[in-house]
């Protein structure tokens, strides 16, 4: 009998190749994994709809787990589940912000400017920092500057 | 009844493939670094969510993949509103057109998550979040141009008037608006365009910039039906261009 625990492991080693220190674990994509004698589905959602990334991750899943010595994986998308940054576990913004984003904060279903524009600065931890792009590098990221260390950072988007 | 979801989600799709393209005409092109960014963006978004409609048409309705529907198709089969396929302008139109636009899609969306047709209820719920990006992005350039100088005040207000004929035609209605309502699938075009002008009005009145008179403006209707104006085509062709060149290769 496969334990989920395992395949768990292996799946904490699987990054998002945006920001490769985050896993996908902690990113909260992945949302069931089910083994049976046949093999191993993995179910996952992608954190944007037009996320570019989503085949290579879908890839990277199962090559690591065949890798790993598994059978049979079947990665499938889970079109039930609306990926939000609430699911970011606190692992995952721990490592956010070493990697030096700012991180989202919870938004628990209804997303406002406030939340948008509020984030503590990544480097000197500092609240005192202004949005400067509601648009960053790449879809999951916004542009900020902090008052205090007077350093501009991006920060991963609360959605 | 299947005709009728699949016409919804064709213009809704074909609506966002267009702008996304036109979106991205702004790459390497914005006013300042920032919005270079941010249409960029906001082209990666729409062409995202295009894909997801057309992925849905080929799950649950058997039509061809994603690629052939948005890359091969004629000009007539396009059910874009021709809002969406004007040329880019000058970036005060661009901003203007993005701000009418996408609040309707973003209505549309919130709309569509009480849908009986549960592929685009579980869509909508996915996309709603983003469109509040696109959403507070517009509204917060609209404020800053519309109440800005007197330049930026005047082009605002030139190319609301210029757009809203168009953007009104976004909600021309479809042969099957009855049976979307009647089965739960869509509330239909004009319930839409009333949350729309809810919506959109207090922020028009925030920027200064005066609500031209809805009433007495002629809708450029026509782009949900196929007839479109002379610059779909040599977007199509432009969009087509390379996979033209063989369409069977392999990328």
């Amino acid at each position: 009998m496969i334990r989920n625990d395992n395949i768990y492991t292996i799946l904490r080693t699987v990054m998002d190749p945006e920001i490769p220190v985050l896993s996908v674990v902690d990113l909260g994509m992945i949302t069931d994994v089910e083994s049976s004698n046949d093999g191993i589905t993995v179910k996952m959602i992608p954190t944007f709809v037009a996320c570019p990334a989503i085949n290579v991750i879908k890839t990277n899943i199962k090559d690591s787990l065949e890798q790993a010595g598994f059978l049979g994986v079947t990665v499938k998308l889970d079109d039930s589940i609306a990926w939000s940054s609430d699911r970011i576990s606190a692992h995952g913004k721990e490592v956010l912000e070493k990697f030096g984003l700012g991180t989202p904060v919870q938004i628990d279903g209804v997303l406002d400017l406030k939340q948008v524009e509020t984030v503590n600065c990544p480097h000197c931890g500092s609240p005192s920092t202004e949005m400067r792009s509601i648009f960053g590098s790449t879809l999951c990221r916004s542009i900020h500057y902090c008052n205090n260390c007077k350093q501009g950072f991006e920060r991963f988007k609360p959605l | 009844m299947s005709a009728a979801i699949k016409n919804l989600l064709l213009k809704i799709a074909d609506d966002e493939l267009i702008i996304g393209h036109r979106n991205s005409e702004w790459t390497g092109l914005g006013p300042i670094l920032e919005e270079d960014i941010a249409f960029s963006s906001l082209a990666q978004d729409q062409i995202g969510h295009a894909l997801a409609n057309y992925t849905i048409l080929q799950k649950e309705f058997g039509e061809a993949e994603p690629d052939v529907v948005a890359y091969l198709r004629t000009e007539k089969e396009f059910l874009s509103c021709q809002l969406v396929e004007l040329p880019i302008g000058e970036y005060d139109f661009s901003l203007m057109r993005h701000f009418l636009f996408d609040h309707s899609e973003s209505c549309r969306y919130e709309l569509l998550l009480k849908s009986s047709f549960i592929p685009l209820a579980q869509l909508a719920k996915r996309i709603k979040g983003e469109m509040k990006y696109h959403t507070l992005h517009a509204d917060l350039w609209i404020t800053k141009l519309g109440a800005g100088t007197e330049e930026s005040h005047a082009r605002m207000q030139a190319a609301l008037n210029e757009a809203m004929p168009y953007a009104l035609g976004l909600f021309e209605t479809s042969d099957y608006e009855d049976e979307l309502i009647s089965t739960g699938v869509f509330v239909g075009e004009n319930a839409l365009k009333t949350m729309w002008l809810e919506r959109i009005a207090p922020i028009i009145e925030h920027a200064n910039l005066k609500m031209p008179d809805i009433a007495n403006i002629d809708p450029k209707f026509g782009g949900r039906h196929g007839y479109h104006t002379e610059y779909l085509q040599p977007l199509l062709s432009e969009m087509s261009e390379v996979l033209d060149l063989d369409p069977t290769t392999k990328w």
